[in-house]
């Protein structure tokens, strides 16, 4: 067959005739055009093996060409094999060669997917640093510029993701050709290259000489920055915070701070939100003086804009802002100019803004220190925890920590309760869910005492919620209230309401018995588990209810290792032994595990047995399914 | 060239050029075509139809030996855009009838549209492939497999050429997003957004985008019983990628600026023409309703289309449009029996040429309607078998309004209702136009001298 093999068949890895070392490889070559897209993604992802059977000299004349022209194939595929020709340098014989990747690369960088083009461009940047300087501008750069000059937008927007790559690298009459097509792109006629120009502009600008940062890059920001496209103007606001770290000091006022102060008032939202987004990162870019004097007034107005989004934006910078304030000034500026706006927002009229100030603003107690959290933000934080919306509630409650290292969290106690009632009876599992964990962390705040009057309640009646999921956090909940509080606690308060639970008669709330004990008998101890949860255990063996049945063998066998070896023998075996011979399968098969002790089955999945059978056969047949859920209906 | 002849206005003849479509008299429903548009540049013509197909046509280069016949338009790809679904949360059938398709501006060697039904919207891509992979390891010319032990080589496939095929394929579904359905799609001149309206709301999407979407228009009332009007069209602006405008069942248009709010609630413009008292009736609201809503490619104006007429308005006034044209007036007085068989509830849309100066609307009877803007010209003309021979000129038909029935007049009595030309579009550069009569497409063109 070696007719077939062109004029290069000497590879080195492969034998000279009939070698099935070949078969392997042959079949991965077939497969990059299986119609099958996963097959294709396999070949793909292992094109390094294709190239090392090959050799360099095949993979540069005969795979890269074909895989140069593979451009028609799904996104996944060419997003793989975008990938895998960034770390392709040696399969097509070293640095020396590592131009032969560029034409492939090439025609990836213009397909219509971004993604793909993006991974295309990562690899391009990855294998220029491969290039000797002489290569970079016989062979890289020429490929840039035609990318630069590209009739369709799509290889003009990867172009700009090169410029900086090489830049650094190239003749100064190169570089002088690059700053010109960027500058070409940057007043390109479709917005997708604008957009693509100013994503790249801050990163372009740092290996950049400063002259030209001032003289070029400058006046490319401010055009840029007042674009008629909102998309092109607010790309402008990431870039203005690379441009002001690379100017001095003094160059910033006159160069920056006009199209800073624009894009701060800029009639679209969208632009004023990215401004607020990035608050943070501008404040550390210009530095104190300026902060001080313009970005604490733009602050202000863009918590009161008129935008919710906005609004919303600016209140989630509001603690990392005042934090990095300078701290001379820090606590005037907060109290005289940032907190009236503050107070505003705790009644404002939309609820995302007033869940993100919530998220931050305990923070500020920090900043502020102690007479000024009591006098000034005390009173806000008890606004927002009796704010109509429960998830700003939840947020304050979520950051209690801040305000208790400042002024302990008695104070917020009494407005807490009602509170957290109120979450824990919300309409919405998911908020009831998001309450209950921050039991702990309350629990462990507000002490021992306060928990088992007014909390204890609310973390049983949970227990017999009707979601699962929220039973089920409400089980894990007790286990880390009993690692706080100790078994001693755990027995006097909440053992014996659990083992109530194994005489309720509803099947689901005696389960739930079971699965407090196989999360609590580890932080109990040995002599709570023996003496007092396993004879409920034991007995709960004969309940009618066969999920209730199984559910013990799983429960005994979870509990196994900390009962003491008396019991298991005289107790757990026999008991063990007769669900083994138990008319359910799934009591049986669970009995059986447990005597054999050797699987650990993931967390409770008791009301369906649907991932019982799963682990059981490997995988979920139709039959099984309908199985299990016919037994559950029957028996509920 | 063709800009100005465009603007001369119709000084020229309009002449048959191509016609699609069986010619068979009993139509199935599902042939019925329900959209037509040109892309940017004019060299694709796509249409959609109530099977959910879309057909897209490309202009042939022109032939050197026959230089007075300017290239036609062949089948380019056909694909099944949707398919008919059953939502049985709601019991509702949803149909497989393409509503709008709008095209992307080319962003490299394929080319991408947007087609929607009543819920869902879908991007796709057609793309050429002329090259074939040839040569396998594992089987020989004739597909035979090979004894995977006698392996002495490895083979790599090689390129080969191929016939050129076109392929559409779904890149982006775009789905529920909408509770009612969708009258419009408009891609954004950011080209990276675009809008769906539906009746009460209209959602911004990335086109990249498929799990989210932005609602930027809700008028549903919190009590549906409260409701008075619904969105009949919505369109960005060509230019300013802020803006955009939606018409409403009441004959009002609303321009928004997005800038403003992410819910843009507050319109910053409101377009509306006082009605006349005198010409009040049972029918008024009816017939106010906008049907269509287009943007003039210099942004300057908009055009929208109620029953009778076709309106442009200057987006610098809000009080009254600048131009009204009448379509088909001689229908007022039929519209008693035109509401009975359901007619008056028909949704014409309308277009403009390359160079804004001339409008195109659809009428009855596979009549159709342009007019001049410059000289106020109107014409009216047929699409129909009889005058399709190759290069021949359409005839101006007229409808005689009361009194005496002229010679080639025809009676307001004897139009055909069923016959209705809802869908045209104008190539964007040329006096092509493209015009959709039930099941067949029309193509004519400007006549050479």
């Amino acid at each position: 067959m070696s007719e077939h093999s062109g004029p290069h068949h000497t590879s080195k890895m492969a034998g000279a005739d009939g070698d099935d070392s070949l078969y392997p490889i042959a079949v991965l070559i077939d497969e990059l055009r299986n119609e099958d897209v996963q097959l294709r993604l396999n070949s793909i992802k292992k094109l390094s093996t294709i190239a090392l059977a090959l050799g360099v000299e095949r993979t540069r004349t005969e795979l890269l060409p074909f895989l140069t022209d593979t451009i028609y194939d799904e996104d996944e595929v060419l997003l793989a094999l975008a990938e895998q020709l960034g770390n392709f340098t040696m399969l097509v014989g070293g640095p020396e060669y590592v131009h032969c990747l560029l034409p492939p690369l090439e025609s990836l960088a213009t397909v219509e997917e971004t993604v793909v083009r993006d991974k295309a461009v990562e690899s391009l940047r990855k294998i220029s640093q491969e290039h000797s300087p002489v290569d970079l501008e016989v062979h890289f750069e020429p490929l840039v510029k035609r990318l630069a000059s590209g009739d369709w937008f799509t290889s003009r927007t990867s172009a700009c993701g090169l410029f900086s790559v090489c830049y650094p690298r190239v003749s100064s009459t190169v570089k002088a050709e690059i700053r010109q097509h960027f500058r070409t792109l940057c007043s390109d006629d479709t917005p997708m290259v604008r957009r693509a120009a100013a994503s790249k502009l801050g990163e372009f600008a740092k290996v950049l000489e400063l002259d030209y940062v001032k003289s070029d890059i400058i006046s490319l920001f401010t055009a840029l920055a007042s674009d008629e496209q909102d998309s092109v103007r607010l790309l402008a606001v990431e870039a203005c915070v690379s441009i002001a770290t690379l100017l001095p000091q003094e160059d910033l006022e006159t160069l920056v701070m006009p199209t800073l102060r624009q894009a701060a008032e800029d009639k679209s939202w969208r632009v004023r939100y990215m401004v607020a987004d990035k608050f943070s990162e501008l404040q550390k870019a210009v530095g104190p003086e300026i902060t001080k004097n313009d970005l604490v007034p733009a602050f202000q107005n863009l918590l009161k804009d008129c935008e919710a989004e906005v609004r919303a934006a600016a209140a989630n910078k509001v603690k990392e802002f005042c934090e990095n304030l300078p701290e001379d000034s820090r606590e005037q500026i907060i109290m005289t100019h940032i907190l009236p706006c503050v107070k505003e927002l705790v009644s404002d009229t939309n609820q995302h803004v007033k869940s993100a100030l919530a998220s931050v603003i305990m923070g500020l107690s920090t900043i502020l220190g102690k007479d000024n959290t009591v006098e000034h933000l005390l009173p806000l934080f008890l606004a927002q925890l009796k704010d109509e919306c429960p998830e700003v509630r939840l947020n304050i409650i979520s950051n209690l920590d801040c305000v208790n290292e400042v002024i302990g969290i008695r104070q917020l106690s009494q407005s807490l309760l009602p509170a957290i009632v109120e979450l824990a009876e919300d309409a919405k599992w998911r908020v009831r869910l998001a309450i209950i964990e921050y039991m702990p962390l309350l629990a462990g705040q507000l002490g021992v005492e306060f928990f088992d009057e007014k909390l204890n309640t609310l973390c049983m009646a949970w227990l017999i919620d009707h979601v699962y999921a929220i039973r089920e956090a409400a089980t894990c909940n007790l286990m880390k209230l009993v690692e706080k509080f100790g078994a001693e606690w755990a027995q006097n308060t909440i053992v014996p309401k659990v083992l109530g639970m194994a005489n309720d008669p509803n099947y689901l709330h005696r389960m739930t018995t079971l699965f407090c004990i196989n999360a609590l008998s580890e932080a109990c101890g040995q002599d709570i588990t023996t003496k007092q949860m396993l004879p409920v255990v034991l007995k709960m063996s004969n309940d009618q209810v066969a999920n209730v049945r199984f559910n013990v063998a799983k429960s005994l066998q979870k509990i196994g290792p900390v009962l003491d070896s008396n019991a298991l023998q005289s107790e757990v075996k026999p008991v063990l032994e007769k669900l083994a011979t138990d008319t359910d399968m799934d009591v049986k098969y669970f009995a059986q595990e447990a005597i054999s002790g050797k699987l650990v089955f993931p967390p409770p999945a008791a009301e369906t047995s649907l991932y019982v059978r799963f682990y059981r056969s490997g995988k979920p047949d139709d039959h099984a399914v309908f199985l299990s859920s016919s037994t559950v209906l029957s028996l509920a | 060239l063709a800009a100005n002849k465009a603007a001369r206005g119709n000084d020229f003849q309009w002449c048959f050029s191509q016609v699609k479509g069986a010619i068979d008299e009993d139509v199935a429903e599902a042939d019925i075509i329900s959209t037509v548009e040109f892309n940017y540049s004019g060299e694709l013509l796509a249409t959609g139809d109530k099977g959910g197909r879309v057909v897209i046509f490309q202009h042939e280069q022109e032939s050197k030996n026959r230089p007075q016949l300017r290239g036609e338009y062949n089948v380019y790809s056909t694909f099944q855009s949707h398919e008919p679904e059953f939502d049985y949360l709601k019991s509702l059938e949803i149909e497989e009838k393409i509503n709008k398709i709008r095209w992307l501006p080319q962003q490299n060697s394929a080319h991408f549209l947007l087609s929607t039904n009543d819920k869902t919207i879908k991007l796709w891509k057609i793309s050429e492939r002329d090259k074939r992979a040839e040569g396998y390891n594992l089987k020989d010319e004739e597909g035979r497999l090979r004894d995977p032990f006698r392996i002495s080589s490895l083979r790599v496939p090689v390129l080969m050429p191929m016939d050129l095929m076109v392929e559409a394929s779904p890149r982006r579904i775009f789905a529920n997003a909408h509770t009612y359905h969708i009258n419009s799609i408009s891609v954004n001149s950011d080209h990276e957004t675009y809008l769906s309206a539906d009746d009460l709301r209209i959602n911004l999407w990335h086109l990249e985008i498929t799990d989210r979407s932005f609602n930027i228009v809700d008028i549903k009332p919190a009590n549906m019983e409260e409701l008075t009007e619904v969105i009949t069209a919505a369109e960005c602006h060509p230019h300013q990628c802020n803006v955009f405008v939606y018409s409403s069942s009441k004959g009002t248009i609303r321009l928004c600026d997005m800038r403003a709010a992410a819910l843009c609630d507050r319109h910053s413009k409101f377009f509306e023409e006082p009605e006349d008292p005198s010409s009040r009736s049972f029918f008024s609201e009816i017939i106010s309703s906008i049907s269509d809503v287009k943007f003039s490619h210099s942004g300057r104006y908009m055009m929208t289309r109620d029953y009778l007429s076709v309106k442009v308005w200057d987006l610098n006034m809000e009080n009254r449009p600048v131009e009204t044209y009448q379509v088909h007036e001689y229908l007022r007085s039929k519209l008693c029996s035109l509401y009975e068989n359901d007619c008056i509830f028909d949704k014409f849309e309308c277009c403009w040429n390359g160079s804004d100066s001339a409008i195109m609307t659809g009428s009855y009877n596979n009549f159709f309607r342009m007019f001049d803007r410059n000289t106020r010209r109107d014409i009216t003309l047929e699409a129909s078998r009889e005058s399709s021979k190759p290069r021949a000129t359409l005839k101006p038909r007229k409808v005689s309004t009361g009194g005496k029935r002229k010679k080639d007049e025809i009676s307001v009595d004897s139009l055909d209702f069923n016959k209705k030309i809802l869908h045209t579009a104008w190539h964007p550069k040329e006096n092509v136009i493209a015009v959709a009569a039930t099941n067949n497409l029309y193509i004519f063109q400007d006549k050479i001298n």
